[in-house]
């Protein structure tokens, strides 16, 4: 019993893991191609019918380059960058809840790894902490372009925490509880969180955006001005690890947000269709919904990456501190006042 | 019992290290490293919502200003301005009273019990968030205040210019 547990889970842990490294492979082939297709060009076909195998031939080619350690970089603290980057990128998504409760046979699984009862401060505490894999790699480039991207990428994550940290307060005063795989559930159906809080998902959705580093926000990484960021001085697969997590992260938080906002597994008609296909093809199901969501957040970041142009850094930073922060504490206050009066005259 | 002491024994490692790191930037990094175990520690206390807090306040926003400033300082051997031999011996003066003052303080308060929970829910989100809201409303509601007086007392002091003030 104990021990069956134990492989479920572990089996559970690879298989998001890989499904994570695949998304992530697979979406450096999608931005190429939607990038393409906003700018009226073909994109990658030469690996491949429609250059599908063109993720792999790029990894290939990644572990085969040449691997550089600047002889003035501090040569320990230059690997551990990369690799924290990464590490942090994968572990976000072990609170989020993938399905509802699977039955084979009188076994029930649950489609989530753990389920903290802090699971939503755990993804912040996780994202938080991404920023370092950047600092400590843009630092031990010695390098002073490197150190730039690096102390931006500090100051705008910092920056956008607290927006985003405000504009969960006011979605957790409706939902009442930390737990994603609650909060997950309470969205039953078409109850989704956004018809509720649709200016704070907005706000969580622009600071995701910052956290990711994607462009409009990816000013650590500002090729006009920083040459290539904090990844500089990088080359080979560790350059790799640092465009990897970012497409990691930017499948978790794709997820995050799916799971918060948008219902996450949650779909209308899902009790008409889990009382006629069963309790164990059901989940499944609500597992494609939540996948069907995660792509079109990512379709949607890559769209926003191709059709709007980096902000200045000034401006980041007035958008940060002087407009996202006021509206979400307005967020939480009339979410406050709304909230009770319907509880007082309903 | 034994993890208990495994991470005290981290925790004291990388406390040490802080203060032995000759690069200020290392040193930084321990100190996250020492939080981070100070996380665990948390944990392990059953305390998830402190070990959660901990986690984002301490390592995810704190340690990555100080490290900010830290890279940006740019610190090294030349910079560093030497101690006379009076200031050293000060120094050690005054952390060996401190040492001192504080093992008579634990002392005092008799010998420590073993952790014994009562309650496994102890300190999950919604006790804590019950009794800071009934039992110690007032002395929240107070370091509130305190910390709203710091903030502004930091932004008057940010803002505060010489120049003469521009009527528009």
């Amino acid at each position: 019993m104990q021990l069956t547990d134990l492989i479920i889970k572990l089996v559970l842990v690879l298989v998001i893991f890989a499904i994570s490294l695949v998304v992530a492979m697979y979406s450096t082939y999608a931005e190429r191609k939607v990038a393409a297709f906003l700018q009226d060009r073909v994109g990658p076909n030469r690996a491949g019918p429609f250059g599908i195998l063109q993720p792999l031939a790029d990894g290939a080619k990644m572990f085969m380059k040449e691997e550089i350690i600047p002889t003035r970089a501090s040569g320990f603290l230059f690997v551990v960058g990369p690799s924290l980057a990464i590490m942090t990128a994968c572990i976000g998504s072990a609170v989020i809840p993938w399905g509802p409760q699977m039955q084979i046979g009188s076994r029930i699984i649950d489609l989530q790894v753990t389920d903290i009862n802090v699971g939503i401060l755990y993804i912040f505490g996780v994202v938080s902490l991404g920023v370092y894999g950047i600092m400590i790699g843009g630092w031990a480039s010695n390098n002073k372009y490197s150190l730039l991207g690096a102390i931006r990428a500090a100051s705008q994550s910092i920056s956008y925490e607290i927006s985003m940290g405000l504009s969960i307060i006011a979605l957790l005063m409706l939902t009442g509880t930390l737990s994603l795989k609650e909060i997950a559930e309470q969205q039953h159906g078409l109850h989704w969180n956004v018809w509720y809080q649709p200016l704070g998902f907005l706000i969580f959705m622009i600071c995701a955006f910052a956290e990711t580093n994607r462009s409009p926000f990816d000013l650590p990484e500002c090729e006009t001005e920083l040459v290539g960021g904090y990844h500089t001085e990088y080359s080979s697969m560790k350059l790799g690890f640092y465009l990897f997590a970012e497409y990691i992260n930017m499948f978790v938080s794709s997820a995050v947000m799916a799971t918060l906002y948008w219902g996450g597994y949650n779909y209308p008609g899902m009790d008409w269709v889990a009382a006629h296909v069963g309790p164990t093809i059901a989940p499944i199901v609500g597992v494609i919904v939540l996948f069907a969501k995660i792509f079109a957040f990512i379709f949607f970041f890559m769209w926003v990456r191709w059709t709007i142009p980096r902000f200045r850094y000034d401006q980041l930073m007035h958008l940060g501190w002087k407009k996202l922060i006021p509206l979400a504490i307005a967020n939480i206050v009339l979410t406050g006042v709304i909230a009770t009066l319907i509880k007082h005259f309903a | 019992m034994s993890i208990f002491y495994f991470i005290a024994f981290l925790s004291i490692l990388f406390s040490l290290l802080v203060i032995f790191a000759k690069n200020p930037v290392h040193s930084v990094l321990y100190l996250i490293i020492t939080f981070f175990t100070f996380t665990i520690h948390y944990i392990l206390l059953n305390a998830q919502f402190l070990a959660i807090v901990n986690f984002i306040v301490y390592m995810g926003a704190i340690l990555v200003l100080f490290l900010f400033v830290m890279m940006m300082l740019n610190l090294n051997k030349d910079a560093e301005p030497t101690k006379s031999i009076y200031v050293k011996m000060i120094g050690v003066i005054g952390g060996g009273s401190l040492l001192v003052t504080l093992v008579a303080a634990l002392k005092g308060l008799a010998k420590s019990q073993p952790v014994v929970l009562q309650n496994v829910n102890l300190g999950s989100v919604q006790n804590l968030g019950k009794v800071l809201f009934s039992e110690f409303l007032l002395p929240f509601e107070v370091s509130s205040i305190l910390l709203l007086s710091a903030m502004v007392g930091a932004v008057l002091l940010a803002t505060r210019d010489n120049k003469p003030k521009v009527t528009v």
